[in-house]
Formats: structure tokens, C-alpha cells, sequence
């Protein structure tokens, strides 16, 4: 088999990715994904909020893929459903295997990496005690509830405030769990705002900053945690040790870009993001390997990873052996990546994504470039949580451009 | 139920006395308390496969460890077992190293086993990651690594496919004796059999009480676990242990037969013998003692901890032999560090008394010593996997994406003989939920599996057992 472009992962960012292919000129245009359906995690993400930006309404999660599995086929892009891509090659030779499909392989010209992300678990967070059922991740929980119908437990404790975990706790709320906590290592919630205002506020549901989980006990079944304060540096201190009863807890700890596949091409991974290293069209350090969504960075909404999936689907049809120059974005003082990495001089304007490592009230965030600020803006309130974007001029750009946060 | 054998106890050395029983015409069972094999000390330990120079000379450790590693390879081999027969260093830091180390050459000597004694620049040369510290070492070549619990799991499915029935949840509660038959009170069956081996671990003391026979006491001594990424690039290819002072053994720090690379044991004395678990101090102690051989290990790169139990006999040896005050009850007790390595020759020792003692040695003709392990997708070639989803379309489907299990070698863990029953079985048995999302993707759909091939309801799937439910019901009932 051969594709123009190859987009692996059937979510939205692959979907969005494979309709903008197709809108630019690529002809044979194929989605390769695991699951029966597309939609990828958005499926089970029932919740609403979802296309504020793109759509200028409030859409479920399964209605906001819908829109892309409609426009995909109409745009006539191949879909192989319930297919696993095995390896991928430098030269862009795809392995697979389905039920439908046996084993396959499928030369691409260009390649779209969108297999979102993964949830930190309870094995990298070492905590210590026994190892009874009833702990696991936001997102498993969620999918036993919204797609499997059935509920993982009745008394709940939340570690972690990713929006995943925040979700979930309104949502164990609504079919009759009683969430006792929500539980945050750090000063400051991971989470959106407005998602700690709907889903934690309004069901008086507490959240514990600078608190942790300092044992699990339970022999078959968990029957309680033990809870603790830490310090400045994140140590539980001791006299602040209690112990919650709960037959459940959520891990909601973090996301990690899912980039087996990239890595066992040869991608070059971002150590900071734990995503490909990419320019500014998207591109991987492999020629005509692009990424996007969160296999690229972890985003909080899905709008953000629509442009970006967008950006990589049009790049990866107009791929060629690149000529243009480019030069690197850097991370400066107060912030933990920027993406992309590196920016072709190609005459267009760069949208710059990055992530503050502290929160921050009344601050500037600014692009500089040769001792000049080419791009700035005033912000009330700036958070790890929330994603942050700049955008530059190409004819500002004179050499590496660093992108930094400091108080107004 | 009559049975000519019944056996208590379904870690690995229950296991493998089953197997081995199972070669010849004998009605042999085993009852287990747990819902799977090696849920014991068997799952949680070093795995390693000791050379033999630890034990003292003329205990049954030294005994049996040194013919253990002697059988170990032919055992790995017929039971498709991952086996590496690494080598091991017991590394030395001062003097006082030196001379403990110049004890274990000599107990090598006397128990018969391989060892050298090795200085700084070779060991940095077997292992460049080593700390330049380190002043002298005793090698032995013929130490190795195994996985304990594919080792158990591989040795019943052995036994159960040459006709052994094994009972799981069936804790034994009570043991009498009536016409020359011993009656087991296991879970809520009642078990004749005419020869009983007590190899109930942790509570073997307890059920040799039970029995009438000898009075000893296993105690529990915690040891606490880390295991670390492949990615982590501190490795070493030999089983690093340190050498033994007035503060212990230390940890070990050794490579897995899966490429990762395991720290540990703690050894805490304590009294619950079901406290397994690990603290921030017992990990943090871990963590600490294996960097002193390879400084570079980061904490970071662990992917998970877990503590087991060793039963420590209060006789200070293996507790091995027909009971002298009941008839036909064996003990087969005690079996701490080196058990695991021991197993093999445990097994065929302990069939040795039951037939000096009457039980028939007429082998069974259809019984074989061989088991095939479940053909691994992800490590095939290519041309094989084309084969192998031209036989089971189910192996195109692949349900744990970390390890790249497929469905087909899932149903096989749970189909199979004294095969998977729960979501931990199915982890043990093919790896899937082992990866770095623990689970996290694999698991609703290694539910779906179970509960279509065992005939239950998706939500009464368990982890591992009893009371391990993983669901507390629906959500509404408008879904049907």
C-alpha cells in the first residue's frame, strides 16, 4: 500500500489533520487507529465546553469529533479502524496489524504523528503502602463510567488537579459518588480555572493544595488512604499525616506524550515537552515526519490542538525537501518549553506555544529577538495550567527568538 | 476427591514437587489459598538463581542450592522459562570486605561451587558503570537471573496438563486423619489423600500445627523492592550483592530477565505475616544502597515498588522431610533465600521420600516434561507474525499497547491449564498492563476478555481475587 500522507491516530488532531491534507492537495490520504471508532479520547470526554474556539459554541466532546469524522468522509480520506501501527521506518514505511487488515505495510510520502497522550500512573509516583484494586487514573475511571457504564467505586479521594481528574470528580458526583477530596502536590491547581469553578466549586468538593497521598492501604480492595501536608519542598510533613477511608482513588498526576512510535524512528524528543522536537510547520527532526495534539505537547483544549493538527495536515501535503532556513525558539527566564522548537523562515507568521513554570499575577509575556521585543502581551494571571501563545512576524525574525515571562 | 498427593501451597516449590509428581501414575492436587499461583514469596522476590557459595556448608540450603543451579537450566529450558544464566559479584568497598569475601570463597570450596575473586579493574571492566570505589569482588560465573512467577506459573501449567487438579481459594483450615487417609478442609471442599506435603510458605508452620506434626514458627522478614525503567541507563549485567558486615548484606542490584533493572531487598523483621507494605523509608533505604555500586541510578526512572515476604524458619535451615510424629505428611518448609534457585532439586527430592515411603513409582506413559510458553507477538519476525494472524486473526489485535500483547495471547493465558482468573493472572501470564501506563489503557478491555472467556459478568472480573473487585456496579440501568 501507498499513501500521499499517513496520519496516525484517528482523534482530533488526527482527524483535523487528514481533512486540511486533503483541502491541500494531497490525494490518498489514510488514518491508521487502534480503536473501532474515531474520535480517539474526545469519545469519552462527555462532558461540554469542548469548540468555544473553532465553532463559537459549546460542544460535547463526542459531538466536537463528530464534526471531523463527518467532514473526513465527505473529504473521502481513508480510515483503517481497529488497525496498530507496530514501527514506523526513517523512509516512512509504516507497519501494521488489524483484525481487518492482517499485517500490513504502507509506504507514506509525508507522516502525521497524532497519538495523543497517556496518564502518568501510580507506579511512576512511587507512593507507598499496599497494592489493593480500586487505584487508578482519571481517565480509566472515566471510561468505565461514560463508555462502559459502570462505576469504580463509591467513596472517592482525587490526587491530582489535571482537568482530567477535575471531571471526573463532578462527574462521580452526578452518578451518586461521594468525592471526599481533591488532592494537589503543588501551591497552585494543574487544572483550568473554569474547570475548578464548575466541577470542584459549585459541588463543594474541597481541594487540598500543597497536600499529597503518603500511603495507600487496603488488602483486596483499597479502604482508605493516608493524607498529608508537604513543605516548600514538596516533602509530606509527618504531624500533618491523617487517614481518609475511600474505596477509590483517581490518579489525575499528569499526561505524557505518547511517542513510542517516534522514538523508535529516530524522532528527536523535546526532553521538556516529552513530545518531538518540531519547526514551525510542524515538521519532526525525520524529513517529512510532522507531529501534532499531544503527542506533541499536552494541551488543555481541543481547539489549540485542531490549529495545530491543521497546520501539520497542510505542511505534511505540501511536504518537500526543505531548503528554507530556520532558526530556534528558545525558552527563557520563567518559562518550561516553547513550541515549536525552530522557525522556517518562510515568509509566514509563527504562532508560539509555550508553558510558564510558576504562576504568575500581572506579568509580560514576551518574544525577543536580537536584543528587540518583536511580540508581548499584558496578562492579569498566568498559571503551568494554561497554555500561553505569542505570535510573531517572519520579518521580525533575525535570528533565534526567546520567549520569556516576567512581572509587568 | 481422593487423591494419592495432596499438596499445600502453590508457589514455586509446590509447583514444581506437582510437576514433577505429575511424570508419574499418581492422583496428585494442589490447594492453594489465593486465587493463583505464586502469590506468595514466589511472585515478590531477587529472582535470582544463586550460585551456591552463601549457604554453609553442609545445610540443606548449600545442599539444595547447589544442585538447584545445576538443574535450573535443563528445568528454564523444558518449561520455556526466561532464564540468563548471568553471573554475579558480591562487591567489597574496604578490608573488612576483603575478608568476608575470602569466608564465601571458602564456603564455595566446600559446597563445590565455581567462584574467583576479582579486583577493582577487572570488575570495572565487567561492569563500567560500577563506582571506582569498589576494591575486590567474588565472582561466580554460574549465578543467574529467572522470573519467579513465570518459573511457578510454567511448572503448574505443566503439572495441570499432565492431570494435576489444582483448587485455588481454598485456604486449608483443617487437617485430620481417618483410615489411613488424611481429610483437608480447604475453602468449602474436603480433601482425602493418603500423603500430604506442607508447602504453605508463610503459614506452613501453621499448617504443620494442624496436622499434629513437628512445631516450628515462620517468620516474616519484609523485603521492600524497586524496579526501574529499560530506558534507565545505570545498568549492570552481573547481579551486584554486597559483601556481608556487621550491618547486613546490603541490597542487590541486578539486571531482570525482562531488561529492566531491580533494587532491593530490605530485610525487616516483622510480625503481620501479610504486611506487605512498602514505605518511604524501606524504598528510600533501597535506593540509597544501590547507589553505592552504580551512583548513577536516578530514582526517577523507577516505574514501580513492591515488598514480599521471606518465611524465615526458626530452625535457621530448610525445613525438609516426612514428619517423624504423623505419617506420610512431609514438610517442605522454610524455604527462604535460596529457595527459588532451590525448587527444582526440592522437587525431586521430596518425590524421592514419598516413594521410599510407598508411593507408587510407575511412571505415567502420557506425561511430559516440556511446556510451551505462549508464543510472544511482539518478539516474533515478521514473517512469523504474518503466520500467526493467518492462524488466530485475534493476534491483529492488540489490547495492551505498552508490551504490544495481542488478544490471542491473552485468551491463551486464560484458557490454557491452570490458566489466568483475574487481571493481575492475565498481567502475569503475558505481560499486559506490565508497560509504563500500567494498565491504564489495557485494562477495561482485558476485562471484556475475561468475562468472555470465563463465562462472568464484566463487573465481577477481580485484580486478584476475593475481595479485589475492580468495579462497585452500574451506573444506570437505562444502558442495556
Amino acid at each position: 500500500m501507498r499513501a500521499d500522507v499517513a496520519v496516525i491516530g484517528a482523534g482530533p488532531a488526527g482527524l483535523a489533520a487528514a481533512i486540511a491534507a486533503k483541502e491541500n492537495g494531497a490525494q490518498n490520504v489514510v488514518v491508521i487507529d487502534r480503536d473501532s471508532l474515531t474520535g480517539g479520547i474526545l469519545r469519552q470526554c462527555i462532558h461540554n465546553g469542548f469548540g468555544l474556539h473553532i465553532f463559537g459554541e459549546e460542544l460535547t466532546g463526542p459531538e466536537y469529533a463528530a464534526r471531523f469524522a463527518g467532514q473526513a468522509q465527505e473529504a473521502g480520506i481513508t480510515l483503517m479502524m481497529e488497525t496498530m501501527v507496530l514501527a514506523i521506518t526513517e523512509d516512512r514505511v509504516i507497519t501494521a496489524v488489524g483484525k481487518n487488515v492482517g499485517m500490513v505495510t504502507l509506504q507514506a510520502d509525508a507522516i502525521v504523528l497524532a497519538m495523543g497522550c497517556r496518564e502518568r500512573s501510580r507506579g511512576a509516583l512511587m507512593i507507598p503502602g499496599q497494592r489493593p484494586s480500586g487505584v487508578l487514573t482519571a481517565g480509566t475511571a472515566q471510561r468505565f463510567v461514560n463508555i462502559e457504564g459502570y462505576m469504580p467505586g463509591k467513596e472517592v479521594v482525587i490526587l491530582g488537579s489535571g482537568d482530567i481528574g477535575l471531571i471526573m470528580a463532578r462527574r462521580m458526583t452526578l452518578e451518586g459518588a461521594h468525592v471526599k477530596m481533591v488532592l494537589e502536590l503543588m501551591p497552585y491547581s494543574g487544572g483550568l480555572t473554569r474547570n475548578i469553578v464548575q466541577c470542584l466549586n459549585d459541588f463543594d468538593i474541597p481541594l487540598k493544595l500543597s497536600h499529597t497521598v503518603t500511603a495507600i492501604h487496603g488488602d483486596g480492595r483499597l479502604d482508605g488512604v493516608s493524607v498529608a501536608e508537604v513543605d516548600a519542598n514538596l516533602k509530606p510533613i509527618a504531624d500533618t499525616e491523617q487517614y481518609v477511608a475511600c474505596d477509590t482513588l483517581l490518579l489525575s498526576v499528569g499526561l505524557i506524550p505518547e511517542n513510542e512510535l517516534s522514538r523508535g524512528m529516530g524522532v528527536a524528543i523535546d526532553p521538556a515537552t516529552g513530545g518531538p522536537s518540531v519547526d514551525s510547520n510542524m515538521q519532526t527532526s525525520v524529513a517529512g515526519v510532522f507531529a501534532c495534539g499531544n503527542t506533541l505537547q499536552v494541551h488543555d483544549l481541543v481547539d489549540f490542538v485542531t490549529e495545530e493538527a491543521r497546520r501539520a495536515g497542510a505542511a505534511a501535503a505540501q511536504y518537500q525537501p526543505q531548503t528554507a532556513k530556520s532558526v530556534g525558539a528558545k525558552v527563557g527566564e520563567g518559562l518550561r518549553y516553547v513550541v515549536p522548537q525552530r522557525l522556517v523562515r518562510d515568509g509566514s507568521d509563527k504562532a508560539l506555544f509555550f508553558r510558564v513554570t510558576d504562576t504568575h499575577k500581572n506579568c509580560v509575556t514576551k518574544a525577543v529577538c536580537g536584543g528587540k521585543v518583536i511580540a508581548k502581551k499584558k496578562r492579569v494571571r498566568c498559571a503551568p495550567g494554561e497554555m500561553e501563545t505569542l505570535t510573531v512576524k517572519d520579518s521580525d525574525i533575525t535570528g533565534d527568538v526567546t520567549v520569556s515571562v516576567e512581572e509587568a | 476427591m481422593k487423591y494419592d498427593v495432596a499438596i499445600i501451597g502453590a508457589g514455586v516449590t509446590g509447583s514444581m514437587i506437582a510437576r514433577e509428581l505429575s511424570m508419574f501414575d499418581v492422583r496428585v492436587c494442589v490447594i492453594e489459598a489465593a486465587s493463583d499461583v505464586a502469590a506468595g514469596a514466589s511472585r515478590a522476590n531477587s529472582g535470582i538463581v544463586h550460585a551456591g557459595y552463601d549457604a554453609k556448608p553442609g545445610s540443606l540450603k548449600a545442599k539444595f542450592n547447589v544442585r538447584g543451579n545445576a538443574m535450573m537450566t535443563q528445568a528454564a529450558a523444558d518449561l520455556e522459562v526466561p532464564f540468563d544464566n548471568c553471573g554475579s559479584l558480591v562487591v567489597g568497598f574496604d578490608e573488612d570486605d576483603d575478608a568476608s569475601l575470602a569466608v564465601l570463597a571458602d564456603h564455595a570450596r566446600q559446597n563445590g561451587v565455581d567462584v574467583e575473586l576479582i579486583g577493582r579493574e577487572r570488575i570495572l571492566k565487567m561492569e563500567p558503570m560500577f563506582s571506582p570505589e569498589v576494591r575486590s569482588a567474588l565472582y561466580a560465573p554460574t549465578a543467574g537471573i529467572i522470573c519467579p512467577f513465570s518459573l511457578t506459573i510454567a511448572a503448574m501449567e505443566n503439572a495441570a496438563g499432565n492431570g494435576v487438579d489444582v483448587y485455588f481459594d481454598s485456604p486449608v483450615t483443617a487437617i485430620s486423619r481417618e483410615c489411613d487417609m488424611y481429610a483437608l478442609s480447604a475453602g468449602d471442599r474436603c480433601i482425602n489423600a493418603r500423603y500430604v506435603i506442607n508447602a504453605a510458605g508463610m503459614f506452613a508452620d501453621e499448617v504443620s500445627r494442624m496436622a499434629g506434626a513437628e512445631k516450628f514458627e515462620m517468620r516474616p522478614r519484609k523485603g521492600q523492592y524497586v524496579i526501574f525503567d529499560t530506558a534507565m541507563p545505570a545498568k549492570v549485567r552481573n547481579v551486584i550483592f554486597g559483601a556481608p558486615s556487621k550491618k547486613g548484606k546490603g541490597v542487590l542490584f541486578a539486571p531482570t530477565v525482562y531488561g529492566n533493572m531491580l533494587a532491593g531487598p530490605t530485610a525487616e523483621d516483622i510480625n503481620d505475616k501479610e504486611d506487605k507494605k512498602t514505605t518511604r523509608s524501606g524504598i528510600g533505604a533501597v535506593l540509597a544502597g544501590a547507589s553505592r555500586y552504580v551512583p548513577s541510578i536516578e530514582a526517577r526512572y523507577a516505574i514501580t515498588t513492591f515488598a514480599g515476604l521471606r518465611s524465615v524458619p526458626s530452625t535457621g535451615d530448610f525445613i525438609i522431610g516426612a514428619s517423624r510424629i504423623v505419617p506420610n505428611f512431609i514438610n517442605v518448609a522454610g524455604i527462604e533465600s535460596p529457595g527459588l534457585t532451590s525448587a527444582p532439586a526440592i522437587a525431586e527430592h521430596i518425590v524421592g521420600i514419598l516413594q521410599e515411603i510407598g508411593l507408587s513409582d510407575k511412571r505415567d506413559e502420557n506425561a511430559v516434561r516440556t511446556r510451551k510458553a505462549i508464543e510472544v507477538f511482539s518478539e516474533a519476525t515478521d514473517e512469523r507474525k504474518k503466520e500467526l494472524i493467518a492462524m488466530d486473526s485475534r493476534y491483529a489485535n492488540v489490547v495492551c499497547r505498552c508490551e504490544y500483547v495481542t488478544e490471542a495471547e491473552i485468551v491463551q493465558s486464560i484458557n490454557r491449564p491452570c490458566g489466568a482468573r483475574t487481571v493481575d493472572g492475565v498481567k502475569f501470564r503475558t505481560g499486559a498492563g506490565m508497560g509504563r501506563c500500567h494498565g491504564g489503557f489495557c485494562l477495561p478491555r482485558v476485562m471484556d476478555i475475561l468475562a468472555r472467556e470465563r463465562g462472568c459478568d464484566y463487573d465481577e472480573v477481580t485484580k486478584s481475587g476475593a475481595g479485589s473487585y475492580i468495579l462497585s456496579g452500574k451506573t444506570k440501568e437505562v444502558r442495556s
